[in-house]
């Protein structure tokens, strides 16, 4: 299972720090599985001009296509005057309207204060379905008072990225099993 | 109708195209040479003109997984291999050609055919002949709109004197040499939603919709809005034809034609396209509803029927040869076209009283 952790801002450290803690827990959970931390800050992403991923140069064909061949994204996003960012947004504007079909998608988010939590319910998940990604229910939100010096030192969080780490799994187990299931009866 | 060679009476066409893609065949994990490729392509046609197939088109395409980038040399090459099967491009991506150097091409295998050449001027769905070729994608549609203009001017008119934003102006030009019967067949490539669709009606100039996938009755629109558009822009909208396009593959039983046409659509779509083509889709696709002409003979000649009820088309275009199909799947789909579909498509849409 090939697990690609997003971080979806250029700038910024709560995102980057709430996702390099991601990904410590699922190399430690799970040693087995392929797990890459994709932190946009890194790159130089053009904006998408509505050719198909695979006809980008450079870095914007290897994000695309890293993430294009995923199973499961944990998807890491500020609140950006009350959205996501758009550095995140263009990943999306990128990719394939299915690009996520037989992919689970979670969401870790980070914010100042909570006054933006249904952000992820009115905004990015609905991208997600619509981009057909299995979501995760539960997303965790993680504000300012949970870090400390680029650290997350509230216990809360740490157990539930814990969750999170494993719902992914769980629920892209059981899709993969409904699948390899469903393709079978198919005969083709 | 008989200014595009297209004769009712005798019943709808039926065309063969290629892309001319050249991926692997993921049955064995290997790829023919491109040369065979090429080869294959000629022998192709000569097979289906025998068959009694109407058409046969060649695309060009400009990137990776890709042979027949000159593609007008190839259809030079089947206009001498071939007697009397019409030649088409399927389709030329005109936004980065010149429309007078296109139809000075066309017009010479138009006189190597003796009249049997057609031009499909589309815009290309990839940005590789553009890149290639130096066009600016910035200017993609409008290119493509002034440059159709032109190459149907040139079609219409003698001598032609002609400005625009794209090309050296053109002052009182003889584009030669002249096709057989002076003009040619010349379609516009139109993808399944209706806003190209509407374009080519308002432009009065034959469409050639591709109906890859998914509910027939969905491209209906398409075609409505293609004729009110002529019509409103005061052409005869039941004089212009309209062909359709799909992706094709017929075999004893449906079960055989899924199991025989998955392998390569499946490839070649995570080829081109970077993400392979969903199970659960195709298998809806054993339903004379859904547009990709996939199954038995009989449910072959089903859909056409259907389609052919629902859209009124002159022409349809299969696509048998995509993903890697090597040549003797080729052969025998089109001896089935030629033994068992054609004839009861031509049976039933031939026009009466004419």
């Amino acid at each position: 299972m090939k697990i690609v952790i997003i971080s979806g801002s250029i700038v910024g450290t709560k995102t980057k720090t709430a996702m390099l803690k991601t990904e410590e827990i699922f190399l430690q959970k799970y040693p087995e599985h392929d797990v890459q931390l994709l932190d946009l800050a890194d790159y130089q992403i053009e904006y998408s001009d509505g050719r198909n991923y695979i006809d980008y140069e450079g870095d914007t064909k290897y994000v695309t296509e890293t993430i294009m061949n995923a199973d499961a994204l944990i998807i890491g996003t500020p609140v950006f005057q009350a959205s996501i960012p758009a550095t995140l947004k263009n990943i999306f504007d990128l990719l394939p309207i299915h690009a996520f079909r037989d992919k689970v998608a979670s969401v870790v988010v980070t914010a100042g204060t909570a006054k933006h939590y249904l952000m992820v319910e009115q905004q990015l998940k609905p991208i997600l379905s619509y981009m057909k990604a299995q979501i995760v229910p539960t997303y965790v939100f993680i504000e300012e008072q949970d870090f400390l010096r680029k650290e997350i030192s509230n216990d809360d969080i740490i157990f539930r990225l814990n969750r999170l780490a494993e719902d992914t799994v769980t629920t892209f187990d059981a899709f993969e099993a409904i699948r390899i299931k469903k393709d079978e009866a198919y005969g083709f | 109708m008989k200014k595009y060679r297209i004769d009712a009476s005798k019943g709808m066409e039926f065309g063969l195209y290629s892309l001319g893609d050249h991926i692997l065949n993921p049955l064995t994990g290997s790829r023919i040479s491109a040369q065979q490729r090429i080869q294959e392509l000629v022998e192709v046609s000569q097979l289906a003109e025998q068959a009694g197939i109407d058409v046969f088109g060649v695309g060009e395409s400009h990137q990776k997984y890709f042979a027949s980038q000159a593609h007008t040399v190839i259809l030079g090459a089947i206009a001498q291999a071939t007697q009397k099967i019409k030649i088409t491009s399927s389709a030329t991506v005109l936004s980065v050609l010149d429309p007078v150097r296109v139809y000075e091409d066309f017009s010479t295998i138009d006189l190597l055919s003796d009249g049997r050449a057609e031009i499909v001027a589309g815009r290309g769905s990839r940005v590789g002949a553009y890149q290639l070729l130096g066009v600016d994608l910035q200017d993609y549609e409008e290119i493509f709109e002034e440059k159709l203009e032109l190459l149907k001017q040139i079609n219409e008119q003698e001598r032609i004197t002609w400005q625009g934003n794209y090309r050296a102006p053109l002052q009182n030009a003889e584009i030669l040499p002249q096709p057989k019967d002076g003009s040619l067949p010349i379609w516009r490539a139109v993808g399944g939603p209706p806003a190209s669709a509407i374009k080519a009606g308002h432009m009065g100039i034959p469409m050639m919709l591709t109906t890859l996938g998914g509910p027939a009755m969905n491209f209906k629109h398409s075609v409505d809005v293609y004729r009110q558009a002529a019509e409103n822009n005061g052409f005869d909208a039941q004089s212009l034809p309209i062909g359709t396009t799909s992706l094709f593959y017929v075999a004893d039983t449906n079960n055989e034609a899924l199991q025989g046409m998955y392998p390569h659509l499946n490839s070649g779509f995570q080829a081109i396209r970077g993400s392979g083509y969903p199970k659960q889709q195709f298998a809806q696709s054993i339903d004379y509803r859904d547009a990709l002409m996939v199954g038995s003979k009989e449910l072959i000649i089903e859909k056409l029927l259907y389609q052919h009820e629902l859209y009124g088309m002159q022409r349809f275009m299969a696509q048998l040869d995509f993903g890697g199909v090597p040549f003797d799947k080729i052969m025998k789909n089109i001896e089935m076209i030629g033994n068992d579909i054609i004839p009861a498509i031509k049976k039933h849409t031939r026009e009466k009283g004419e």
